[in-house]
């Protein structure tokens, strides 16, 4: 019990704050800070596998979680028949080109031998195909995009519920994470960095630009729910009994039977988004419960105790007879696909597919920041990481604004400096996080929560 | 058949564009290739670091203006330059000596530099921001044009206009200057030699008597003055928003890289490659071919090999292709 008391005290500060939030903003802030935060922590248990567990430096966290977003987009939404019926099946007819590029360009490398004339075949099927691909796919694309382009204009999706995209997502994240994992895993630990990062700007190019597979910058908006609408919410008789039960101490000071239906009504609005807020907090907090337990169970296994031998001394584990190569693209998939599964929830949440949203800052560097400062190698920590700088980017607007009154309160309020300060308020979050990420990086390198291996 | 009009037609929208970009590329990819060589981290604070710079001419740049100190045709802001390099150099050593210098002592791996420079990154990002705010700002002035479209045409009786922004001409001509000067500094001096000889073998120049401090000062300095310059001429050419400038650093890296990571002479034409295919890639050659081939077989489509919005995709496709078959860039990397 003893070892576990930071875990214990760092976790019930960071509710407190939370609950702070809910009494003094208000409940519906307090709970979307924390689906965001369970949110963040799912991405950062996934960029903790593969740099705590493996030691793999991956700044592709945002195109995983767009292509998790983008799982959440075609499994739930209905599909566009029209749209299928006039270019559904030349799309068909290039996936089906696109595996048979693949498929020949393996063929290629197998049965060659290296020399000239290989890259030569390799580059032509790449070139030949691509320019199929082009002339069965531009006509199509077309009029695809030609269908009420302000409505739909792309295939649609499924139309299945949206909580199977979890699942999807993941394999979306780790398929594009087998890939990026055969070209990239060779590289030297910061050219791995660099790589990823920018092939997940690769993937939010595509995504962002091919308006027939999500709509592209036009967004996808009004995904069905997995939990109840507040409309509907509002007009069912239990849940209007249910508010009326808990706060029957403020309905009781009411004396007139009209006011008390007005103020009835009004807490019944209130209260249905945070019941909405509150489902998915349960639902989400399943999903971080799985996964902890998961995490925590690969951790302390024998395959654990290699990926940590493979990151501490990856010749030494070679030599052991461990396949090191085979190892690292395992985790690679595994900690991305994890991040897929929180791309997806984040769609869930928001109910919509931006892809113009989707930036480097936000959801790479960001995400890192929480790994680094929750404990590389820790699951707890890497949570409490998510946690606590998602707070911190949420509340140090306030924070900020505070300090900035406080610092200068001896200036007049139409003081120019004040003005332009009390401006750039939101700026300040950058300024935090950098600071927070130098002090940690400084002064406890290991994180909130370093990693601690007790072996029982 | 119109060859002259078609070659116009691909100065004017391509080689003249991808010249002034690929020489602000080339700029910065020599900062984040020295950096790499000789401090041995990949600085992720790069595009930030070129904004900080751009951001003090810019101050400058109102300054004189408000004083009404101007160069004519050329811009008042290549006045600032200079005040904005020494302000540059300066946040430039503070960070270094508060910041990277403890993990360069400490001989911490590459990876945790780098992450430290994503620390850097937001606590610039986050300084700019506040003192300039996030919007566009234009601060070009002087005269716009060399050569503009009607006049050129006018001139030869082509059909094809020819425009030379001023920026563009001043963006190549500053380059050259520039980069030659650095490239004359690293081979000829005895301090550019130190430098190489840091860069290639730490331990060994430490042995034959290198100041390590006055080396990792030199680099700062030079990083300063190309960061300062090519975040300049980026904002002269087009205009100053510190998210693109953070943007940026993902082409420049990939020229870094493309180039040969460590070799500044691959970094500089590594900027070129990485501009070029850019262009070239996203262009529509519809025109083009109208002139070049004859009438009855013009095509209908646009002929373009790749939608613009796919520009910076192409980079970085680029940067995989050379990382999967010359892991080591196109000139080999890591010399110096």
């Amino acid at each position: 019990m003893k070892q576990y008391a930071n875990v214990i005290t760092a976790y019930a500060i960071m509710i407190g704050l939370i609950i702070l939030v809910g009494i003094f903003q208000s409940w519906n802030i307090a709970f979307s800070i924390f689906n965001l935060c369970l949110i963040s922590a799912v991405m950062t248990m996934g960029a903790n596998i593969q740099w705590g567990y493996a030691g793999l430096i991956n700044f592709g966290i945002m195109g995983y979680t767009a292509l998790g977003g983008l799982a959440a987009v075609l499994v739930s939404v209905p599909p566009v028949r029209e749209a299928w019926q006039v270019g559904g099946l030349s799309m068909l007819f290039c996936l089906f080109i696109i595996v048979l590029i693949v498929f020949s360009i393996r063929y290629v490398l197998k049965n060659f031998q290296k020399s000239k004339r290989k890259n030569i075949y390799i580059a032509s099927i790449i070139v030949i195909g691509l320019i199929i691909l082009r002339i069965v796919s531009g006509p199509a694309i077309h009029s695809i995009e030609a269908v009420e382009p302000a409505k739909t204009g792309f295939l649609g999706g499924l139309g299945l519920p949206i909580i199977f995209s979890w699942i999807v997502g993941a394999f979306f994240a780790g398929g594009l994470a087998y890939i990026i994992g055969k070209v990239a895993l060779g590289l030297r630990a910061d050219y791995l960095a660099i790589a990823t990062l920018l092939i997940s700007e690769i993937v939010i190019a595509i995504i962002k630009h091919e308006d027939w597979l999500a709509r592209g910058v036009k967004n996808v908006i009004g995904l069905k729910r997995p939990v109840p609408y507040e409309v509907n919410l509002q007009s069912e008789q239990w849940f209007i009994d249910l508010v009326a039960k808990w706060n029957r101490g403020v309905l009781d000071l009411i004396s007139t039977a009209e006011g008390k239906q007005a103020a009835l009504s009004q807490l019944v609005i209130e209260s249905s988004s945070v019941f909405v807020k509150i489902c998915y907090s349960g639902l989400f907090l399943t999903v971080v419960v799985i996964l902890l337990i998961i995490t925590q169970k690969a951790l302390y296994s024998p395959w654990g105790r290699m990926m940590r031998a493979i990151r501490d001394n990856e010749e030494a584990a070679n030599a052991m007879g461990k396949n090191v190569v085979k190892q690292h693209l395992l985790i690679f998939i595994l900690g991305s696909a994890i991040v897929g599964i929180a791309g997806a929830m984040m769609v869930t949440h928001d109910g919509l597919f931006t892809p113009g949203s989707y930036r480097p800052m936000r959801y790479t560097f960001l995400i890192w920041v929480m790994v680094i400062v929750g404990g590389s190698g820790n699951n707890f920590g890497a949570i409490l990481g998510g946690f606590a700088v998602w707070f911190l980017w949420i509340e140090a607007a306030p924070i900020a604004l505070f300090l900035i009154n406080l610092f200068t309160s001896g200036l007049a309020d139409t003081n120019a400096f004040k003005l332009h300060l009390i401006d750039s308020v939101p700026y300040f979050r950058f300024l935090m996080m950098g600071i927070g990420l130098l002090l940690i990086m400084r002064y406890r390198p290991k994180g909130i929560l370093p990693e601690k291996i007790n072996i029982k | 058949m119109d060859f002259l009009n078609a070659i116009i037609l691909l100065l004017n929208y391509i080689i003249v564009p991808a010249l002034a970009y690929g020489s602000q590329l080339a700029l910065g990819a020599i900062f984040v290739t020295l950096i790499y060589g000789i401090l041995r981290f990949a600085n992720f604070a790069t595009g930030d670091m070129m904004s900080f710079g751009t951001m003090v001419a810019i101050l400058f740049t109102w300054y004189f203006q408000s004083l009404g100190i101007s160069l004519g045709v050329l811009p008042t802001a290549l006045l600032a330059i200079p005040l904005a390099i020494v302000f540059m150099i300066l946040y430039m050593l503070t960070i270094d000596k508060f910041v990277f210098s403890y993990y360069r002592i400490k001989k911490s791996p590459p990876v945790q530099l780098a992450m430290v420079s994503i620390g850097v990154m937001f606590v610039t990002q986050a300084i700019v921001r506040i003192i300039i705010g996030p919007f566009d700002r234009r601060f070009f002035d002087g005269e716009k044009f060399i050569i503009k479209a009607n006049q050129f045409k006018e001139m030869t009786g082509l059909n094809e206009g020819l425009t030379i922004k001023s920026t563009q001409v001043l963006t190549i001509f500053l380059t050259i200057i520039v980069v030659s000067i650095l490239f004359w500094f690293l081979n000829k001096t005895k301090t550019g030699k130190s430098m190489r000889a840091y860069s290639d073998n730490e331990d060994l120049a430490l042995l034959s008597g290198i100041d390590p401090k006055r080396v990792v000062m030199i680099t700062w300095m030079i990083a300063g003055i190309l960061a300062t310059i090519g975040g300049v001429l980026y904002g002269l050419d087009k205009s100053f928003k510190p998210f693109t400038y953070f943007n940026n650093m993902l082409p420049i890296f990939a020229a870094a890289i493309v180039g040969g990571i460590g070799n500044p002479f691959g970094a500089f034409l590594g900027g070129y490659v990485i501009a070029f295919s850019e262009i070239f890639l996203t262009y529509a050659y519809k025109k083009f071919f109208m002139y070049m081939l004859p009438e009855n077989m013009e095509p209908n489509s646009l002929i373009q090999l790749l939608s613009t919005d796919y520009k910076f995709a192409v980079s970085f496709s680029i940067l995989v292709i050379v990382l999967l078959f010359r892991p080591s860039g196109i000139f080999k990397g890591k010399i110096l």
